[in-house]
């Protein structure tokens, strides 16, 4: 229904229910407001937003909806009394300064100070009766003097962000907002995301200055662009100031996946681009550092006592490297790749690029390793998360991409969420799963840990690690012994369902309870919620894929939604969140191994011509070794050279001891960055990237949303933007590639896969598109796919049926705890650009493992006590923090820290499907140490 | 006793069917957190942070919004209590009628300030608005019980009937 009324004399239509101020609003009539933001929940405190509808009293505008009729004066002399009256009583004890005045210049009450021509000179009341400043959060200043309580910040915190840690405290004139029962910001459990401080109306709430002194937007640049850390891409502004090179601040940019909100990463942690440890010229190693080996003290493995922590000491890598021209690298490069090829075969080769990397800079670099040097050995970080869901997926119902958009959980009936930590993982996609939960959808969470999303669940099953596979057997047990199958489903769409029938008919609740560790009622009660749902969504995250039965993991859960039905419909979905900004797009891209672009098997002659006629060269006929087998060939020295893009593995792959071996014992490696990391420490040349920031391309995330990232500063040094290296590198070897630059790189991409046709850097703009899209220029592309086939050979999705198999290596009397590895909000992976941000580098400064307090006391270790945690490959010394959220008996440790490395524990045993190594599940024993 | 020193807040199985049976009288159960807290206030004599912790988890409610009630009624103690509390008036009538030397007397008697408690626990001493009993203002309220028409000689008479 629409309503007719008249607003200022003009006449108006809005849906019934749309408040006044919403409809002068879309009316273009702007009404102030300093308690009300179009994304919160209307609630009418501060009573500036009044408007005469002809009553008695005026009608606050946010709250009142408009009526057919109505008609409405915004700015009479009534009205404009009215808001004077309270504008001046909210400043009679106002701060002298305002933190937002003097910063970002839109402090709203002082913009309705200088409306109504208010005095701020006259003698008024002592400042907020001297409520105190609390500087403890290491993002945000908060001034209570300058609070007009108008409860933004605690519907942002609870509503936007579902952490619900602002409240009010005391009463009348005291009255104050407090973070939990009133501690210090910085001491709540407040995450730093930034969202109270982004709506907060006055110099209250404030965002810290990382870089420069924070300015009014309109004094810089602002550049649309995309976050760089994880797989929600969230989009963003990035504020500039051009003169300075400096990125001053960022602030969400509102997209239909992400809506404005950012997570303390995205929001906080742009710094690490401006880090003065940044690469700015060719490095190669001096003739006196061979034969090749560690140079830091940590990644040699004799942690320095007296530095707990921290980014590398270039004092003690630096001396290692002289800096070379360009021309002397690059020509250096190409000249000891082109020898290794000649002398032991392209297949003595092998690339890693990195899911950090653009869309076009991961095509042109397993290009240049394809076309340029004959390899398929190309690969990248995605093996190690994903790799398990993908080979699943691409199994069973023919694309490893995301059925659905994270986004959709609103229209799902029950979401499932495992082995995903994802308000540490993916934040901001987690807060629409918290929002959904708490409006109707019915939320499973199933992990081994008790992780942040696991409180708002509404049925958390507690599983012992590893055992997910007999969990989702017995669920699948119950909905076929009760009926809670969609028979039409799996009669139309899918195939296998005997082999599956006659594999889950073996687990029971009740034997699955013994293996799970959980009570077979809980797990009847919940197949039964899942079940009965008439739309279910399905996240997981690494908990699921780093297992050597991570593929049957996987396999597991699409069993669930074939099943069930769930797939292809509003409200269902199969949804791996992907971690990294641009797992998708790396992938999509052919950055890996077995597929050319868009998952076009190198194995099949037909597409291999089709690729060898646009690359103008032979290719090599068979699939190319993954990423821990490339660095286990490397050891055996069947791989001899090495080219690595924005990879780390010296601290991001399993068993570091041995990750040690095999970089050094290549031949050559070199390694292109914008730090010299961990394992650049074993290169022979290191060629200085560019960040993020720096350049222009395109990302996909989690929900297949291709966005453009825009250059925001200039790159420090003689830094190169890395598809120019790659090209430099690729006309050295006699292979030239021309560019003009990244989009005419995105354009050859898009020729050459199909899901990405159609797309420009045009369409792109300003929101990024869905893969596919058919219509770009008018669709947002496809949300929902596969509701009607799947892109398999017999247009039907297959069950793979799964046996629950024990990990590869379980805790024994000499090593009885289970470890667990995993990331921080605050971290991002290697910690390579984290821990060079300074508000993340504060807020996570070292390392830590977290045991359960029972087996703290158990050994008799105080909390936050040195611990040595050792398995059959490494031992590290690092903090134990006491936690509840791990199960007794497990201890997790997140492996950011280069000072202890988690990887130095890991299992390199890998899944045999999808190659990807056991990340989530080794033996280790605790040891007390002396400090 | 945990880390700040307080007692360990929990309810009995018994208090816990009250919750419950509290919780479900309202259509939204988290109207029933003035009377379960006010039931914390009867079992541990205060509501400390932790019983602020401790109820905000029976609700499914954060800690921030379960501080945010309770620091605005003034009839939540926070902080523990006397055996006895004597809440006195000091609004309009009770003002004009005298309330302040009715305070004077008790501060002074009892050796603490307006929200102090004396220091064998006996007597926690308020002052507070209006309790609609203007009619026999003064007025003060000891526990459970109005008193008016207070004079010196009748405040000492309540002082030591109070064990
Ligand atoms: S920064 Fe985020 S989590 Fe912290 S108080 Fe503000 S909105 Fe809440
Ligand atoms: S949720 Fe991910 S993409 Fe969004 S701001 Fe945080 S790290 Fe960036
Ligand atoms: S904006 Fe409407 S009452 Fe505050
Ligand atoms: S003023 Fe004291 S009871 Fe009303």
């Amino acid at each position: 229904m629409t309503v007719a009324l008249t607003i200022d004399g003009r006449p108006v239509t809005a849906p019934e229910g749309t408040t006044i101020w919403q409809a002068a609003r879309e009316a273009g009539i702007e009404i102030p407001a300093l308690c009300h933001d179009p994304r919160l929940r209307p609630v009418g405190v501060c009573r500036v937003c009044v408007v005469d509808v002809g009553e008695r009293v005026l009608a606050a505008s946010c709250v009142r909806a408009v009526a057919d009729g109505m008609t409405v004066a915004t700015r009479s002399e009534k009205v404009e009394r009215c808001r004077k009256t309270l504008t001046e009583l909210l400043l009679a004890d106002y701060p002298r300064e305002s933190a937002r005045e003097k910063t970002t210049g839109d402090d709203l009450l002082l913009a309705l100070a200088r409306r109504y021509g208010l005095d701020r000179e006259r003698p008024r009341l002592p400042p907020g009766n001297g409520r105190p400043h609390d500087l403890s959060s290491a993002v945000i200043a908060v001034d209570h003097a300058a609070c007009i309580l108008c409860d933004r910040c605690i519907r942002a915190c609870d509503e936007i962000q579902g952490n619900d840690v602002i409240g009010r405290t005391g009463k009348g004139y005291l009255t104050r907002i407090a973070f939990d029962l009133d501690v210090p910001m910085g001491q709540s459990s407040c995450v730093s995301c930034g969202e109270c401080a982004a709506v907060c109306p006055t110099g209250a709430l404030t965002d810290k200055a990382l870089t420069g002194p924070l300015r009014p937007p309109a004094e810089l640049e602002s550049v649309e662009s995309v976050c760089p850390y994880c797989g929600v891409g969230c989009a963003v502004t990035v504020h500039v100031d051009p003169r300075k090179n400096l990125i001053v601040q960022v602030s969400g940019r509102p997209n239909p996946a992400s809506q404005g909100r950012l997570c303390v990463k995205g929001r906080y942690g742009f710094d690490y681009a401006l880090h003065p440890q940044r690469l700015t010229v060719p490095l190669i190693r001096r003739a006196e550092f061979y034969p090749k080996g560690a140079l830091s003290s940590e990644v040699k493995g004799s942690a320095r006592e007296d530095k707990p922590g921290g980014v590398v000491d270039y004092a003690e890598v630096l001396p290692a490297f002289r800096e070379a021209t360009w021309d002397e690298a690059l020509d250096l490069v190409a000249g000891r790749l082109r020898a290794l090829k000649e002398a032991h075969g392209p297949r003595a080769l092998a690339g890693f690029g990195s899911a950090k990397c653009s869309n076009e800079e991961a095509y042109l670099f397993q290009k240049l390793l394809r076309a340029g040097l004959g390899t398929n050995n190309v690969d990248h970080c995605t093996r190690l998360c994903h790799a398990s869901s993908v080979t699943a997926l691409l199994e069973t119902i023919g694309s490893g991409a995301v059925t659905n958009v994270f986004g959709d959980v609103r229209n799902a009936d029950v979401a499932l969420v495992a082995g995903s930590s994802t308000t540490d993982n993916h934040p901001v996609a987690a807060t629409f799963i918290k929002d959904a939960a708490r409006h109707g959808t019915t939320l499973i969470v199933v992990d081994s840990r008790a992780t942040g999303i696991s409180r708002h669940a509404h049925h958390f099953l507690q599983i012992k690690a590893g055992t997910d596979v007999a969990l989702y057997n017995a669920w699948m047990h119950v909905l076929i012994e009760e009926g809670l199958v969609n028979q039409d489903y799996v009669k139309q769409r899918t195939e296998g369902f005997e082999a599956l029938r006659a594999t889950v008919e073996r687990y029971p609740p009740e034997r699955a309870a013994e293996i799970c560790g959980v009570a077979a009622a809980g797990i009847r009660e919940t197949a039964r919620v899942f079940g009965r749902a008439k739309a279910a969504i399905i996240f997981w995250g690494m908990g699921i894929s780093q297992h050597t039965h991570g593929t049957d993991n996987a396999r597991c859960l699409i069993s669930l939604a074939l099943l069930t039905g769930n797939v292809g419909r509003p409200g269902t979905g199969l949804h791996p969140l992907r971690g990294q900004n641009n797992v998708q797009g790396a992938s999509d891209a052919g950055l890996v191994p077995m597929f050319y672009p868009d998952y076009q098997s190198v194995a099949d002659p037909a597409i291999r011509r089709r690729f060898e006629e646009a690359w103008g060269v032979r290719l090599d006929p068979t699939s190319g070794l993954t990423v821990v087998e490339i660095l286990a060939a490397a050891l055996r020295k069947e791989i001899r050279g090495m080219y690595m893009m924005g990879e780390n593995s010296f601290l991001s792959d399993p068993n570091i001891n041995k990750v040690r071996n095999a970089l050094a014992a290549l031949d050559f490696l070199c390694v292109q960055d914008i730090f010299l990391t961990e394992t650049a420490e074993f290169a022979d040349v290191i060629l200085p990237a560019t960040s993020f920031f720096e350049k222009t391309g395109t990302y996909t995330n989690t929900d297949r949303r291709v966005q453009i990232g825009r250059k925001a500063l200039d790159p420090p040094g003689q830094a190169r933007l890395d598809w120019e290296i790659i090209a430099e590198i690729a006309r050295r070897l006699g292979y030239p590639m021309a560019y003009r630059d990244a989009e005419q790189i995105f354009a050859e991409l898009t020729a050459l896969a199909p899901s990405y046709r159609g797309l420009t850097y045009r369409t792109l703009a300003p929101h990024g598109k869905l893969w596919p899209c058919p219509d770009p220029e008018l669709s947002d592309g496809v949300q929902l796919l596969f509701g009607d086939g799947f892109p398999t050979p017999s247009g039907r999705g297959k069950f793979v049926p799964a046996e629950y198999r024990p990990a590869a290596e379980v805790p024994d009397p000499e090593y009885p705890f289970i470890l667990n590895t995993g990331r921080l909000l605050e971290h991002w992976h290697t910690g390579s650009m984290t821990r060079r941000a300074r508000a993340l580098s504060r807020l996570r400064p070292e390392a830590f493992c977290e045991l359960h307090p029972e087996d703290l006391a158990a050994a008799g270790i105080q909390a936050g006590a040195y611990v040595t945690v050792a398995s059959r490959r490494g031992s590290i010394r690092l903090r134990a923090h006491p936690s509840t959220r791990v199960a007794p008996g497990t201890v997790f440790i997140p492996f950011h820290f280069r000072e202890a490395a988690a990887n130095a524990l890991t299992n390199d045993q890998l899944d045999p499907f999808s190659k990807i190594p056991g990340y989530k599940f080794c033996a280790v024993r605790i040891e007390k140490t002396g400090a | 006793m945990n880390a700040r020193g307080a007692v360990k807040v929990e309810f009995t199985p018994e208090q816990l069917v009250e919750v419950r049976r509290l919780q479900g009288l309202y259509p939204d159960r988290r109207a029933a957190l003035l009377p379960v807290l006010q039931l914390v206030q009867d079992v541990f004599g205060h509501i400390s942070l932790e019983a602020e912790e401790y109820v905000a988890g029976l609700f499914d409610l954060s800690p921030a919004h379960v501080h945010e009630v309770v620091t605005f009624y003034t009839l939540f103690f926070r902080e523990p209590k006397g055996r006895h509390v004597i809440s006195v008036c000091h609004n309009l009538t009770c003002h004009l009628l005298g309330a302040q030397q009715v305070l004077t007397h008790l501060k002074k008697r009892l050796g603490v300030e307006v929200g102090g408690t004396t220091p064998d626990g006996r007597v926690t001493l308020l002052s507070v608005e209006c309790l609609c009993a203007c009619e026999i203002a003064p007025m003060l309220q000891v526990d459970d019980r109005y008193e008016g028409n207070l004079s010196g000689e009748k405040v000492d008479r309540i002082l030591d009937g109070l064990a």
